[in-house]
């Protein structure tokens, strides 16, 4: 997607740079292959000098010198604090609870967050036959906070999922209160149309900021739901020229995944 | 013991039968392609094909039609995308259908501990509020039997009748070193009744020696040891090769029709004989360049305690 004329910057790149703002003071993050490994480098130039990038591979404090282009690259080992066999992975590090923050995504989610990776269609015979699970499901339950970045549209936000992959919020917070995990479900949704956070009585998606230039009519049509929308509404603002100037030198210098 | 080393051919020949359940396992590092090429060419059929994440190996066996099942947790071609092959056997039954069984990265990992350790089964805190366990009967629910009462999910265990281990070095015995990512590897081979090590170097017994703590699988658990360079490409074994992301994005293509897909298998896997002919066709500029930086590690002490 190339840099919109008016504004100077893409819609990868605000989603990025806002994604990145929410990983303030985090230290241990369970990162995504994409635009969240991207977030996560950011982040940890900016505003999260602490960040410890995890990877379900099995990458305790990765150190990549060049832009993974999937969790198990081998840049991401050289260097690394701890390699470890993928049991340890998820049982000491994120079953035990040591990871703060998450990132998920998915080809559906729903108004509580809850998200979809595993079939478009029918399960025994699907329409779209999509990844499953991988570590999606116990992710969503130990990760302290869950983030979520998906670009939205019709068919990918949600009244009624296919099928429920990953858990998210119930919709019942005592309920959510008394499952016990060390998860709060998501926390934020940040798309290409804006952020949303998610309403502390009903565990519902709630739209907290419009990227420049975007209506609440386009939110709206991109969404299979009628969104709550925060009493605050605000603009989320844009990236910095120091934003833009890492992601664009150093990060994603040959624009794979910010163009 | 004596030295277990063979062939890929013959490897394969005497330890993988038809209808057997087969793991070449491997998390995007040390997926022992050539292993998977060998057992397409010898057109074994039926084969339960287990791994946590099928990707191109999978694909090309699958579509080469040596597999009625696939037990898994992630299915994609990573950083690219889909499998096609395996997405029409599973959407469209073309040329016929796939049986699945699926879990998640956890639930597969620990039915692999489970086989390991001569475990009924393993416990784990997942599944809760998900539909997986909808669509699959093996994973089940159980109380803690201690005054907390959790309810925790549990999985069976997984025992392979072969699990197939690449590494970067071996003895002729089997004991096999691995460094940079580990996967589920230790417990895959364990877990096996047989287990067939493929190494990119074969070394004598005093390198591994000089460093036990690298060794993850001992040859007493292995049958067969295979010397085979380059045998995870366009996978990569860590300091040896990097992985060929041109491979995997140019796979997206060649999946795509069931035409390409044939094209490719006969020129690559059914019209060549082994896997340095692969090797040779592909040329060795190509194999040039996928060589890194060496990085060494420190070495560490253990000491001498005569």
């Amino acid at each position: 997607m190339s840099p919109d004329a008016d504004l100077g910057y893409s819609k990868n790149e605000i989603m990025i740079a806002a994604s990145a703002r929410g990983l303030a003071g985090v230290r241990n993050c369970f990162v995504g292959v994409g635009l969240p490994n991207i977030v996560c480098n950011l982040a940890q130039r900016t505003v999260a000098p602490e960040l410890q990038l995890v990877y379900e591979s099995g990458v305790f404090g990765a150190r990549p010198e060049r832009l993974p282009l999937s969790i198990g690259d081998p840049t991401l080992v050289s260097g690394s604090t701890a390699v470890t066999s993928m049991f340890e992975l998820f049982a000491y590090y994120l079953q035990a609870g040591l990871i703060d923050v998450a990132f998920l995504g998915g080809a559906q989610i729903d108004r509580h967050g809850n998200l979809n990776t595993t079939v478009i269609g029918d399960y025994a015979k699907p329409k779209v036959r999509l990844p499953g699970s991988g570590g999606a499901c116990e992710i969503a339950i130990h990760a302290r906070r869950i983030l979520v970045i998906m670009r939205q549209a019709q068919r990918s936000f949600v009244d009624k999922l296919h099928f429920r992959t990953s858990p998210g919020h119930s919709g019942d917070p005592d309920h959510d209160r008394a499952r016990g995990w060390w998860g709060s479900g998501p926390t934020s949704v940040v798309t290409d149309l804006g952020t949303y956070g998610f309403d502390e009585e009903t565990g519902e998606m709630t739209l907290r900021t419009m990227h420049p230039g975007v209506t609440l009519d386009q939110v709206r049509e991109s969404m299979g739901w009628d969104p709550r929308v925060a009493d605050d509404l605000g603009e989320t603002p844009p990236p910095t020229e120091d934003e833009l100037r890492l992601i664009r030198e150093e990060l994603d210098p040959a624009g794979t995944y910010t163009k | 013991m004596g030295s277990k080393v063979t062939t890929m051919k013959e490897a394969v020949a005497d330890l993988v039968r038809d209808g057997d359940t087969v793991a070449i396992e491997g998390f995007t590092h040390l997926i022992c392609f050539a292993a998977g090429h060998e057992i397409i060419r010898q057109r074994r059929r039926d084969l339960t094909l287990a791994r946590m994440t099928p990707d191109v190996i999978y694909d090309q066996m699958i579509g080469a039609g040596v597999a009625k099942k696939l037990i898994f947790s992630w299915l994609g071609n990573p950083g690219v995308g889909s499998l096609h092959t395996v997405r029409r056997r599973i959407e469209d039954h073309d040329p016929e259908p796939l049986e699945i069984e699926e879990y998640s990265h956890f639930g597969m990992v620990c039915r692999y501990v489970a086989g390991a350790s001569n475990l009924p089964f393993f416990p784990i805190r997942s599944y809760y509020e998900s539909d997986i366990p909808s669509v699959n009967q093996n994973i089940r629910t159980m109380v803690s039997p201690y005054e907390d009462g959790t309810e925790v999910a549990v999985v069976p265990p997984l025992r392979p009748d072969v699990t197939v281990v690449a590494c970067q070095r071996a003895t002729e015995e089997g004991d096999a070193q691995i460094w940079g990512l580990l996967g589920c590897q230790k417990e895959a081979a364990f877990a096996a009744e047989r287990v067939i090590v493929v190494c990119e170097e074969l070394v004598d017994e005093s390198v591994v020696r000089r460093d036990p703590n690298r060794t993850i699988i001992p040859g007493v658990v292995v049958d067969a040891v295979v010397e085979q360079p380059f045998s995870c490409h366009p996978s990569f074994a860590q300091g040896y090769y990097d992985r060929d992301n041109a491979f995997y994005l140019k796979w997206d293509e060649v999946a795509r029709t069931p035409e390409s897909f044939e094209a490719w298998l006969k020129e690559w896997v059914y019209d060549l004989e082994t896997h340095a002919d692969y090797l040779e066709k592909m040329g060795a500029d190509h194999w040039e360049s996928l060589k890194p930086e060496p990085a060494m590690s420190g070495e560490v002490n253990y000491g001498r305690y005569a």
